[in-house]
């Protein structure tokens, strides 16, 4: 008997063969949009932590001086009252485009790390003494080799694969010079095995403090909120397809309803039926989840090298752009087409199991039920209402999330009431009969329409909300930028010998020349720069200051107070007349906040004079030129020429905008790809909703028809009806996108990377939005409406058959 | 002559002839019932007459204009202004009240007459159902607004396909007592399907089809 069974349900697929499909490439698309997310996730932690291991990070506790770096003559202290400790200095070093980490460890101590071990274990292994003595010897990954190649003062390097890209591992002697900070130490590790009895810290070192290995801020830690950002996104086109799923499926169940209710009177129990369904539809997810993999993968393939580009250049964090194939991704993500599956059916199988046996086997009950709900919209206020408590009461990029997540399921959800309002609105003004008949017919589709519709609000909320965002970031970036560079010419010299040579050579020939020193200290909430500035107009003048007091820049140069940038100010609640500490005998008020994108750490500015007695040795290899405009490329030749140095050493203005701007556009490229990708399965929603429809229209149709109206106007109605409810959803998603951008840039923004954008708005974006919404209702109605146009009268005569 | 039906020659696509050669007459005001066993073709030929469908051979003449010169928008004009339908079932539309329905094929046409709606729906029973949808009636109150519908357009021929087919004993009589009732009151002619010899034989004619020929 299950046999028979069996086939009979399955019969409703062979008839229904677009249905099938539908329901197929949405449990894909969701499935596929949602695991291709998790794979770029899973693939950027893999990374960090692989870093980890291969640089022995986060095993020991570790000894740091609050207010910058520790004198060799402190270690070397440490060590003779017995304390095993090993040096690290890091740092990092521009080679072209590229910013790669070097990191100096001191080779006898330090525990031995796997790429050394590699490397001893060669087919040439290196004179070991090599490594310690000048010109030592330097470790990367191969890319890295090839990258150094052309950097011939630089030490011979062996390549390993064992180190992280973008990463130089070498000893801390070697360090010293490649860094010029010599006799200088990062940090020290506290290796195990201490001797029992050893003179404590406070000691010997009072100004070194303790950090446990357990208690460290770790790269996964700091971009969680860029990782959190993109789960948001894949949970949104997650829940997109699956408005597919519940679309398809309800309707499904609904045209089986008949067949159902002749399997019951034959003797077939609802249990075992509600059994059969649910393995079918188990069945359908995993064939769905499958095809989903499949693109989820090349989806990632793709996305993964921006997203790596991103992370690399805002967070410094170690990332390939190679996509694995892991068995418990492709689990998870079969597990979450099931899951998603049985979710968005779980209300049809729910009201199938509860019909009575003798109830009505039309579409009409089983639209009529879902109509005049009244929870529905009820739970959209209340949604909305619990966003907007949640994100006063907390604080934190979650609560920022659930904020937005609330807003967005909970407007959705009032759709279908809105619409009903604004549609019966405009039945009641319009006179004609056919009007009339529109709008009411409109009305009656909207239940089976609304989970489209809603998809497409969704997915035109995010798009406005997203793309507001990101274009007010821009103009603010651009605005920016033109603030900070404002130098015409920027050089960077190999060392700072040759950086006073060309100093003291330009400065007769120029208008100004402007000194880029920097010195990274250590504050309560991470790694601060600390930049020195002479006194100059480009600074008064352009500075892009976002609290600022009176005389603040004569302050800073005066000595007396310091410039902090928003990340900093933010997360540590200082503004203008608090007071910073930059070393344990240096306190200064802050005089000012500028804004700084495009590095989540926060910064300082003060004298150059402050600077040389926080952080001695700071560096003088980088400079800004004011010279007049159209001299900077022959200055910029000259100065190539006349002191040898490569062409990336000395850039223009343009240049280095161009350059910024493209590390900017790559940081939005993975968003914006997510973006039109949720908004073509909305558009896709639709289709497949009026196809599915389809067979509910005729028996609307097929009367006016019979009274006098043409099928070609019938078909051009289906296309209006359509593209009026569209066009209606995107009216409504305006506002609703403006609030999300709102939301993004007020509230998660500042969570993510600490600084707050104004908002622009860009009416422009929204009628191509707009255009392009329509003009997807209108393709998703032209493939009924054709239909309906070569549809023989005999087709529509059917339904006034007795047959039916 | 009102309705002209003439040698009329109908196929279904991959099937055989329904219609071989029928020929019949109706005179304005005149009522005819058309009979025959399941399946022989009385609704298409009905539906024939009412410019729905197409056919393969002949002619019909439906008030001085025959239907075979008629394109798609001719052909609906032609039902919008000359013939009202009543079927046996999904007569309404569904979106709209019951009010909507009954004045929809008037207003289409452009003869909407309030006075002569609100007397219909008086006359069929219909005063306090007027702000209900057609999937809350029963099938006999269904069946009158379809009624009430086909003549609020004053029509000259009513065309209806057992048109209660799907009621019990007493709410078909009850139908069909309004029907020629305002059938006479309108002066209409009045093409009838039926399987029932009671309600034929309260027409003016009867004729029979089978074998895709009139007996
Ligand atoms: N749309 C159609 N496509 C193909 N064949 C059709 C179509 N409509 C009717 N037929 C066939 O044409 C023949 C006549 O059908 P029709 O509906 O006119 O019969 P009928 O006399 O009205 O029957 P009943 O009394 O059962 O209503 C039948 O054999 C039927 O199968
Ligand atoms: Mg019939």
């Amino acid at each position: 008997m299950t046999r028979a069974v069996i086939q009979a349900l399955l019969s409703h697929w062979r008839v229904h063969r677009l249905q099938l499909a539908t329901l197929l490439i949405g449990i894909a698309l969701a499935t596929g949009l949602w695991s291709a997310v998790q794979a770029v996730n899973a693939e950027a932690r893999a990374s960090y932590e692989r870093a980890n291991d291969q640089l022995a990070f986060g095993q020991y506790d570790e000894l740091r001086n609050p207010s910058g770096m520790i004198p060799i003559s402190r270690y070397v202290d440490l060590r003779r009252a017995g304390w095993q400790v090993a040096a690290v200095l890091e740092g990092s070093l521009q080679i072209g485009e590229r910013r790669l980490q070097v990191l100096g460890v001191d080779m006898v101590t330090y525990p031995t790390l796997p790429a050394v071990t590699q490397v001893e274990q060669s087919a040439t292994p290196p004179n070991p003494a090599d490594m310690l003595t000048a010109p030592g010897r330097l470790l990367a990954a191969p890319s890295v080799q090839k990258l150094l190649r052309d950097h011939p003062h630089l030490p011979p390097v062996l390549p390993t694969d064992a180190l992280p890209p973008d990463l130089i591992l070498t000893d801390i002697g070697v360090a010293e010079t490649l860094l010029n900070k010599p006799g200088q130490i990062s940090r020290l590790i506290v290796l195990p095995n201490q001797p029992q009895s050893v003179q404590p810290l406070s000691d010997i070192a009072p100004e070194l403090e303790l950090t446990r290995a357990s208690a460290r801020i770790d790269t996964a830690q700091l971009t969680d909120s860029f990782h959190l950002n993109l789960t948001a996104f894949g949970l949104l086109s997650f829940a997109v397809g699956l408005f597919i799923v519940h679309g398809t499926v309800g309707l499904a169940f609904a045209q089986r309803r008949a067949m159902i209710r002749t399997l019951r009177a034959l003797g077939v129990s609802m249990q075992q039926l509600v059994w059969m369904i649910t393995i079918e539809l188990a069945l359908l997810a995993l064939i769905g989840g499958l095809l989903g993999l499949v693109l989820g993968f090349f989806l990632a393939g793709a996305l993964l090298p921006d997203v790596a580009a991103t992370l690399r250049g805002l967070y410094s964090a170690p990332v390939d752009g190679q996509i694995t194939l892991h068995p418990h991704w492709a689990l998870s993500g079969l597990a979450m087409a099931l899951a998603g599956t049985l979710l968005a059916s779980g209300h049809a199988l729910f009201r199938l199991s509860r019909m009575p046996l003798l109830t009505g086997a039309g579409l009409q009950a089983w639209r009529g039920a879902t109509s005049g709900n009244r929870v529905i919209p009820l739970a959209g206020v209340f949604l909305i209402a619990g966003g907007i408590v949640i994100s006063y009461l907390f604080d934190g990029l979650i609560f920022g999330f659930a904020m937005v997540a609330g807003i967005l399921t909970g407007s959705a959800l009032l759709l279908p009431v809105l619409l009903s309002l604004v549609i019966s609105a405009f039945q009641r003004w319009t006179q004609s009969p056919v009007a009339q008949w529109v709008w009411a017919d409109m009305r009656a589709q909207l239940p089976g329409l609304s989970l489209a519709l809603m998809a497409l609000l969704l997915a035109l909320a995010a798009n406005i909300g997203v793309g507001t965002m990101v274009s007010s970031f821009r103009l603010t970036f651009t605005g920016w930028l033109d603030q900070r560079l404002t130098s015409e010419v920027y050089v960077t010299a190999p060392d700072s010998e040759l950086g006073q040579e060309i100093a003291q050579w330009l400065t007769p020939r120029v208008t100004a020349v402007l000194p880029i020193r920097s010195a990274e200290l250590m504050h309560e909430t991470g790694p601060l720069f600390l930049y020195g500035v002479i006194d100059d107009q480009t600074y008064r003048q352009k500075w892009p200051l976002i609290a600022s007091t009176k005389d603040d820049w004569d302050r800073v140069f005066a000595g007396k107070a310091v410039l902090i940038n928003e990340q900093l100010a933010r997360r540590s609640n200082l503004w203008p007349g608090d007071f910073l500490t930059l070393a344990p005998d240096h306190t200064l008020t802050i005089a000012g906040v500028y804004s700084d994108y495009g590095n989540p750490t926060g910064q300082a500015i003060v004298s150059m004079a402050q600077l040389d007695q926080i952080a001695p040795g700071a560096e003088a290899r980088r400079f800004g030129i004011r010279v007049a405009p159209d001299r900077a490329s022959e200055l910029a030749q000259d100065i190539r020429d006349r002191f040898e140095l490569p062409r990336h050493a000395v850039v223009q203005q343009a240049t280095m905008k161009a350059q910024s701007l493209a590390v900017f556009e790559k940081t939005f490229v993975v968003t914006s790809a997510l973006n039109i990708l949720t908004l073509g399965v909305a558009g896709f929603a639709i289709l497949t909703s009026l196809l599915t429809l389809w067979t509910q229209r005729l028996p609307q149709i097929a009367p006016v028809w019979a009274l006098g109206l043409t099928r070609a106007q019938l078909a051009r109605l289906e296309v209006l009806r359509s593209v009026l409810l569209a066009t209606l959803t995107a009216v409504l998603a305006l506002p609703l996108g403006l609030v999300l951008a709102w939301a993004l840039l007020a509230v998660v923004n500042v969570q993510a990377f600490g600084w707050r954008l104004p908002m622009y708005l860009f009416p422009a974006d929204w009628i191509y939005l707009f255009a392009l919404t329509l003009v997807a209702a209108f393709v998703a109605a032209a493939l009924p409406a054709l239909r309906l146009l070569r549809l023989p009268p005999a087709d529509l005569l059917k339904v006034f058959a007795n047959e039916r | 002559m009102l309705l002209r039906i003439d040698q009329i020659q109908k196929s279904y696509p991959g099937g055989r002839p329904v219609l071989r050669d029928v020929s019949l007459t109706l005179d304005q005001g005149e009522t005819l019932a058309l009979t025959g066993e399941s399946g022989c073709g009385k609704s298409t030929l009905l539906n024939l007459a009412a410019a729905l469908d197409s056919f393969d051979g002949g002619e019909i003449t439906l008030d001085g204009v025959p239907l075979s010169t008629l394109d798609d928008s001719g052909r609906a004009d032609l039902r919008r202004h000359r013939v009202s339908l009543v079927f046996q079932q999904f007569n309404l539309i569904p979106s709209l009240t019951v009010e909507q329905n009954l004045s929809f094929h008037a207003r289409l046409a452009g003869c909407h007459d309030t006075g002569w709606s609100t007397h219909l729906a008086d006359r069929l029973g219909l005063s306090d159902l007027l702000a209900r949808y057609p999937e809350n009636l029963s099938g006999g109150q269904q069946q009158r607004v379809a009624i009430g519908r086909a003549m609020a357009a004053r029509p000259k021929l009513l065309l209806a396909d057992e048109p209660t087919g799907n009621l019990d004993e007493t709410a078909s009589a009850n139908v069909l007592d309004l029907m020629l009732a305002l059938v006479a009151e309108t002066g209409a002619a009045l093409l009838l399907v039926t399987h029932s010899q009671d309600i034929a034989a309260r027409l003016d004619r009867c004729v029979h089809l089978s074998g895709g020929h009139i007996t």
